[in-house]
């Protein structure tokens, strides 16, 4: 009984969400494929652009708080501290990206 | 509808940036542009979340812009006054950050559906579970990570007797709680297993050895796309799929490149230990001497080479040796001397580490040969010049079975005419194994701080 409902939720989720599944799955060739070509000289710079890409999480940040209740404090006061930190991440990553990769300027 | 329209196509723009943007990161001429796209392809889409239509919302514009204020101000701060050297740490701590970022989210959403404020399917429960417990290993396994290569925690205070054993009850305790939750509502079990998830992304690192952190950081990068990504599934945002997939597939490649450059699986880092305690390997005679050399002789030796290769490792970076060393470079191509540099895939505390801090001081990059490129010209190298590099260059990876590191590709400076090693001391190096190098017959040690004997080199060619 419990695992019908169960099972049933799954497939519900499954055919709900088949554009997503689909997305997840293509993304997960697509990164590979990319990411495989990149010379081991910008391992570095790629890490630390491609942390920068996942501060995209602040994107969930913002969509929280914009819909909590006015005087939801808690939602809110949790909200903006994901904020903060997704901030960080996405400032402070693409920032450090770019220093390093500053000095790859073509020279002479 | 049209405004729909504009925000669904921020998204769209913001998604292609990101690919397009990792793309141009693989080519050492774009790659500035690439992450400029990238950070475009980001704003554009934080934009569009901020203005887009939503039913009956309170928006609470305040907090947001609150909150992106004070983030965006400690970031480039942050940004700004690292050091090339402390990369890798900077980076693992940002990567925390987001990881926390993903915890918070999962956290607050669950406590709306628990509290009858927010409706969530079987399935977005499930998910918002599996971020809570990634994003958390990421977070504290970030902070662990930045702290052993900040040097501020060593491997031993931080490992349990039996620590493996320890990891796996927590491991499957976690899930087990897990896999409760996922059938049963209580706030309480969720606190508990946050706590249990952050706990268990300590204990995951501890055994790691410190030389093997860039390939946890980088698994770790993973894990925080990965937790990016099933946010985005809560929230049914196809950006944040996009972003989390792409940085969780290139975090793993990342991983399984260092590893292969070590030769090691990823199981055998995980389990730790590696360059722990005593290493193994056949010890060292007792009796045998290592032959060293003064500045003035080394000097001589480099200024009338034909070809030179230098290998930097970490203790180059460490003493800040990049600028003297490029200067000495100068000084001998001014003679006709071909000076090249072999870079080990694992040179530094990351792949593309050394490049960076060499980069840094001006040194062009056609100098600069990978391991397959500088083995071939080592062969035909008359002088090597090791700088605070160690188990690169070990040759027990080559001949001795018995040693930890055998079977790890290294820079075959034995191939060259003669070695000269810049080393404070006879000390192993970082991952603690002994290096039999130092007693090679091509071999002679120049001792002292990297820097300071590369600058007395520098003022000894001066004279010639």
């Amino acid at each position: 009984m419990l695992n019908n409902t169960i099972m049933e939720q799954f497939f519900e989720f499954f055919n709900e969400n088949l554009i997503l599944i689909y997305l997840l799955i293509f993304t997960i060739v697509l990164g590979f494929e990319v990411i495989s070509k990149v010379p081991t000289v910008l391992h570095t710079p790629l890490m630390s652009g491609a942390n920068a890409i996942s501060g995209v999480v602040i994107i969930g940040a913002i969509l929280l708080i914009r819909q909590a209740a006015a005087d939801d404090y808690l939602t809110l006061s949790l909200g903006a501290v994901a904020i903060i930190l997704g901030m960080i991440n996405v400032v402070g990553g693409f920032a450090v990206t770019d220093r390093m990769l500053e000095m790859f300027k073509k020279k002479k | 509808m049209g405004f729909s329209f504009i925000i669904n196509l921020s998204y769209l723009v913001g998604a292609f940036s990101f690919v397009w943007g990792l793309r141009l990161l693989s080519s050492p001429d774009s790659a500035r542009r690439g992450n400029i796209f990238a950070g475009i392809g980001m704003g554009i889409a934080i934009v569009a979340t901020l203005i887009m239509p939503l039913v009956d919302s309170a928006n609470n514009y305040a907090w947001i812009l609150g909150g992106m204020a004070i983030g965006g101000i400690i970031g480039l701060i942050s940004a700004r006054r690292v050091q090339m050297t402390s990369m890798p740490q900077m980076v693992s701590i940002f990567n925390g950050l987001g990881g926390a970022c993903a915890v918070v989210l999962a956290m607050a959403e669950l406590n709306n559906y628990y509290a009858g404020i927010n409706e969530m399917s079987l399935g977005a429960v499930g998910i918002a579970l599996f971020t809570l417990f990634i994003g958390g290993i990421a977070f504290t396994g970030s902070l662990l990570a930045f702290a052993k290569l900040e040097g501020l925690v060593w491997d031993s205070t931080v490992t349990l007797p039996k620590h493996n054993i320890i990891n796996m009850i927590l491991l499957v305790g976690t899930l087990s709680l897990g896999v409760y939750l996922f059938l049963n509502d209580s706030l309480t079990l969720a606190l508990v297993f946050m706590a249990l998830s952050l706990v268990y992304g300590f204990s995951f690192v501890a055994p790691i050895g410190g030389a093997d952190m860039p390939v946890v950081i980088s698994l770790l990068n993973s894990f925080t796309g990965l937790s990016a990504a099933a946010a985005g599934l809560i929230y049914g945002n196809n950006l944040m799929l996009v972003g989390g997939i792409l940085v969780g597939a290139s975090g793993t490649i990342l991983t399984v490149l260092m590893c292969n450059a070590m030769n090691r699986s990823l199981f055998n880092v995980l389990i730790g230990g590696f360059g722990g305690a005593a290493a193994g390997g056949k010890g060292l005679d007792g009796d045998q001497v290592a032959k060293s050399v003064n500045v003035n002789d080394a000097a001589i030796q480099l200024f009338y080479s034909q070809s030179v290769m230098i290998v930097p490792g970490y203790g180059l970076a460490v003493a800040q040796a990049q600028k003297v060393c490029k200067e000495v470079d100068d000084l001998l191509e001014a003679n006709g001397v071909d000076v090249k540099y072999a870079i080990h895939p694992v040179a530094g505390r990351m792949p593309g580490h050394m490049n960076v801090l060499l980069a840094e001081a001006d040194v062009p990059y056609p100098k600069l040969l990978d391991l397959e490129e500088a083995n071939a010209a080592l062969k035909s190298t008359d002088v090597v010049v090791i700088v605070g590099a160690n188990d690169v260059v070990n040759p027990s990876a080559e001949d001795d079975p018995s040693s930890p590191i055998y079977g790890m590709p290294v820079l075959k400076v034995w191939d060259a005419k003669t070695i000269i090693v810049l080393k404070r001391s006879m000390r192993p190096g970082y991952a603690g194994i002994q290096n039999p190098l130092f007693f090679h017959e091509k071999n002679k040690m120049l001792f002292g701080d990297a820097k300071d004997s590369l600058s007395k080199l520098a003022s000894e060619i001066k004279t010639l």
